[in-house]
This record gives structure tokens, sequence and C-alpha cells, in this order.
């Protein structure tokens, strides 16, 4: 058997793997807090839940009405984006004109009672997703077993991310999105709609974190807290990558995956603190993150 | 209204009409009774002195100041409640004081950034006509360029809309003699392509080049109307006016 660093190819690789896994998981949700304090100014604590969400629109669908997974990767992302577009209407947009803190104790408000609705629900013992048939089994790359489903995690995750950094970067509807983040008051006085177009992103955001719980479902167990654990440290990524950076927290995400991923192979202590490590040290060197600008 | 209705008001009545508009910032009363007409094709200056409410006045038209009464009629179609978005669609477009380029986008995407609102916008290549550094700077961040080429940009990209009133907000200030010259020669020019063009200038002597008419604003008010032709022989009252 081969080693790097005295340590065997395959657990290496297998932790990588682990590593690309979260990263992706962390690229799709802070790439939805981002675009959504881009244009809003709101950091959305309720994304974990919407993600939570996500999950448990696909396990239902599944188990009450039979509807498989690639319906869900569909149905789940509309249905929440909706219920994200109804929280905007008749929520977060009287909040505008006030401080960002009232749009931080809205959504973590509204987090606090959407978890607490699901658990009541449904308990908080995880139920099992089954893995749609398609992606039994795995690749062999010869050095490991690569599970197909997983690869394929990242490969859509990859997709998702990059698609929506090129729409946000370099198409007209990104150059409306990128000018109403710097000056919303001009780009309406040029006859652009942007209360519709904050409205929408609010629903693009919910809908990305809702996707990534229908990804999510077939990996981890379906609970209530699932986006809870998983935010505390997306948050984490967001603060190194730098808020309303779109690159960033796709780099970021996927980068700290990694990162995370290996710390367990070399030094497994500090894998469930390496992130904030990261954290505490960026915000020391560059408060605005490392592709942030100064606000 | 009947099409003789519309026909008759359109060669009759002026293509913008502002009466006893009042405006606020929060709980400051800034505008109080702002009175004035625009006529289609001429071009119409607001001059009066640092906070005198020009600004205000353009932004009120706009519909971008949160708490203005009164009546805006642009067109035949009354404004004063409209959103800015809905203003801009009926065919107004403003360049602010201070420009409002954008950081993130380069030039070409800020130039082609304002939806087109209306027929009878200029080409692109006519706007490069007119602006001719524009072109060679197309793939610059917006705020690279430098800031008469920053107002040229602010001034070209609401050409190609289709917008037939234009509100231009101290389009000279700080820049070189030059590019003022430049600025004047292109308003000239758009006024020959039938564009209307509401002007707020602290510069009267640019103001008398390209203007038929000057209103005089104060303390929010407008104080006097005079035709250019009768600048010369008022240039004792814009003194005392303007405290130039
Ligand atoms: N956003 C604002 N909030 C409060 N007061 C303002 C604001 N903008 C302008 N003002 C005040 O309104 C008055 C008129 O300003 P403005 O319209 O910008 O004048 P002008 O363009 O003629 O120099 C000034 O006293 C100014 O201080
Ligand atoms: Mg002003």
């Amino acid at each position: 058997m081969t080693e790097i660093f005295g340590i065997p190819t395959q657990a290496l690789a297998g932790q990588l793997l682990i590593g690309l896994i979260n990263g992706a998981f962390y690229a799709m949700l802070s790439l939805g807090l981002a675009v959504i304090f881009g244009l809003l100014n709101i950091i959305n604590f309720t994304h974990g839940a919407q993600y939570m969400m996500g999950a448990f629109a696909a396990w239902l669908l599944l188990s009450k009405l039979g509807i498989g997974y690639w319906w869900s990767l569909l149905i789940a992302p509309v249905a929440l984006g909706a219920f994200g577009v109804l929280i905007e209407r008749t929520m977060l947009s009287r909040l505008y004109k006030l401080d960002h803190l009232y749009g931080l104790l809205l959504t973590f408000g509204l987090a606090l009672v959407l978890q607490g609705l699901f658990q009541n629900e449904y308990g908080s013992s995880g139920q099992p997703y089954r893995l749609p048939q398609e992606f039994a089994g795995a690749f062999d790359l010869g050095f490991m077993m690569l599970p197909r489903y997983r690869a394929w995690v990242v490969v859509a995750s990859l997709i998702v991310c990059l698609t929506t950094w090129y729409v946000i970067e370099r198409t007209k509807l990104g150059s409306y999105l990128r000018a109403a983040t710097e000056n919303p008051t001009v780009v309406q006085a040029f006859g652009v709609n942007v209360p519709r177009m904050i409205t929408l992103t609010y629903g693009f955001g919910v809908g990305l974190a809702a996707l990534a719980g229908v990804m999510a479902a077939p990996i981890y167990q379906v609970s209530p807290q699932m986006g809870a654990n998983l935010i505390i440290v997306v948050f984490a990524v967001v603060v190194i990558g730098g808020m309303g950076s779109i690159g960033g927290a796709i780099l970021t995400g996927f980068g700290l995956g990694v990162i995370e991923g290996l710390t367990k192979v070399f030094y497994p202590e500090a894998s469930n603190t390496v992130i904030f490590v990261i954290m505490v040290i960026v915000l020391l060197i560059r408060p605005a993150g490392l592709f942030g600008k100064e606000r | 209204m009947a099409d003789a209705a519309i026909a008759r008001e359109s060669t009759t009545a002026p293509m913008l009409a502002v009466r006893g508009l009042n405006a606020w910032y929060g709980e400051s009363h800034i505008l109080h009774g702002v009175d004035f007409d625009v006529a289609r094709g001429e071009v119409v200056t607001l001059l009066g002195r640092n906070g005198a409410g020009k600004t205000t006045t353009l932004k009120s038209i706009m519909g971008i100041v949160p708490r203005r009464e009164g009546s805006i009629v642009f067109e035949g179609r009354e404004t004063i409640r409209m959103s800015s978005n809905r203003i801009a669609q009926s065919g107004i477009a403003w360049c602010p004081e201070e420009r409002g380029i954008f950081a993130s986008l380069d030039v070409e995407e800020n130039l082609m950034l304002p939806p087109v609102v209306g027929e009878g916008g200029l080409p692109v290549a006519q706007i490069f006509e007119l602006f001719p550094n524009l072109r060679e700077r197309l793939h610059s961040p917006g705020t690279k360029l430098s800031g008469g080429e920053q107002q040229m940009l602010a001034i070209g990209r609401i050409l190609r809309t289709g917008a037939r009133l234009l509100l231009l907000d101290e389009p000279t200030e700080g820049l070189a003699p030059v590019i003022v010259q430049q600025i004047g020669r292109t308003i000239a020019k758009l006024k020959e392509r039938g564009f209307t063009i509401l002007l707020v200038e602290q510069n009267f002597r640019f103001a008398a080049t390209v203007a038929d008419r000057h209103y005089v604003m104060e303390h929010g008010r407008i104080i006097d109307m005079i035709p250019n032709e009768a600048l010369g022989a008022s240039m004792g009252k814009l003194h005392d006016y303007l405290g130039v």
C-alpha cells in the first residue's frame, strides 16, 4: 500500500472526498447567503432552516407521494423559493429602512420557529432517505472506490455554483444585480423594477438552500437540526470568504471543506475547530474576508 | 381621452409641468411649492446657490424623494405618485450629480445598463461619436475612468434608452474647460436631435451658451425666470441671486 507523509493514500483520498462533499454544501449555502446579502443587506439566518426544509420536502415527496429524487430536485427549490418570496414580501421588505440588526433578528427568530415546527411534527431523530437506484455502486478509481452519488454531488454543486457565478458576473441580468447591489436608487431610476428583483433574488437564494437540502438528503439523515448544525460552519465560511463576493463564496466553500478533510487525516483532534481557527486568523488579518471589499 | 384631445394637448401643453411641488427629507421641508414648465425640445436650466433645492427638484421629478406633494405632469400624465422605475419607463432619464457610475461593472456594461424605454434612442455608434474616449476604455471598470470620462459615460448611457426628457445635474461640475466645452457641444447636438433637457447648473456662463430659458431657485422656490436673450440685461440681478 502506498503512503503520502506516512498516511495511506486510501485514507487520504477518502478524507479528501469527504472534504469535497462537505465543501460542496458549504459552497452552495454560502453562495446563497452571499447573493442575498449583496442585494438585501440582510444576513439570512433562516438559511439553515431552509436547507433543512429542502431535505424534508424531498423526504415527504418520496414517502407520502412516491415522488422520487429527480422531481424533488426541481419541486423542492421551486416550492421553497416561493416560500422565500412570501417571507420577503410580507416580512423582510418592511425592514430595509431599519438597522441591519432587525433583519438578523427576524431571520434568526424565523429559523427557530421553523425548526421547532419540524421538531414537533417529526421528532428530532433523523429520517433516512433512500438513495436513488441510479446511484447505487461506486466507480473504482484504482486507489479508492468513489461512490456514484458522492461524485454526482460534487459535480452537480460545481455546475450549480459556476452557473450562478456566470449569470451574476457575465450576463446582462447579472449586471442589473451587481449594479443594484451598489446603488439600487440609480438602477431603479433607469426603469428597473428593483423591489421585484430583490424579492426574486431572495427567492433564488432560498431555492439554492433547498436544492442543497435535497442533495444532502441521501447522504445525511433528514432531521430538523441538520441545518442548524451546518449553518454555523457556513457562516464561518462566509466570514472567511468575505460577505458579498460570489466567486469568493464558492472558492472558500470548497477550499475549507478540503482543509477540514485534510485536518481529519493529519490532526484529527482539530478537525471540528480548524474552520473557526482560520476564521479568527482571517478576521485579525483581513477583517473584510479573503475576497471581500471594505464597505 | 379622445385622440383629438391628446393631439391638442401635445401641441399646446408643456412637456413637463411642475406645480406646487413640495418635498421633504425626513422632517426637513426642502421644496416649498416649486412651479415651472419645460416645453418639448427646450433646454431649460435651474440656477441657484448651493442648497437651493435644485437636486431635490430633479430627484422629485424622478420619483426618488420619498415624500413629495403637488403635481408633476409629464406628457399629459400625472407622475407624482409613481415609483421611479415607472417614471423612467414613461420616458424621463436622470444623470445624477454624483454620476452614479458602477464600480463592479465595466464601461460597456455601464453604458448598456439602462433598459430601453422607448423608440428613438441614439445608436451606440453615435454615442461613441459624441464621446470617443468611451470606445477606447470599454473594458475598464467604470470607476477607473477620469472624472470627465465618467461624466461622458453618465450622459452617454441615458441617450440609448429612448427617453425624451433628460435631467442633467451639474454635468460640468469640477471638470476641465476643454471637457466643459465638449459637454456644451454635446448638449447642443442633443437639442438638434430633439431631446428636451432640464439642466441644473451653478455656472451660468456655461448655462448661457446652451439654454433657452433659466429658472432661478432660492430656498426651495422658483423666484425668477429669465429667457436666454435677456440674460445680458439681467446680469446684475443674477449676481445678486447667485452671490457670485
Ligand atoms: N438626503 C438628504 N437628507 C437631508 N437633507 C438633504 C438631503 N439632500 C439634501 N438635503 C438638504 O436639502 C437642501 C437642498 O439640497 P439640494 O437639493 O441638494 O440643493 P442644490 O442641488 O440646489 O445644491 C439642502 O439644505 C440640503 O442640505
Ligand atoms: Mg445639487
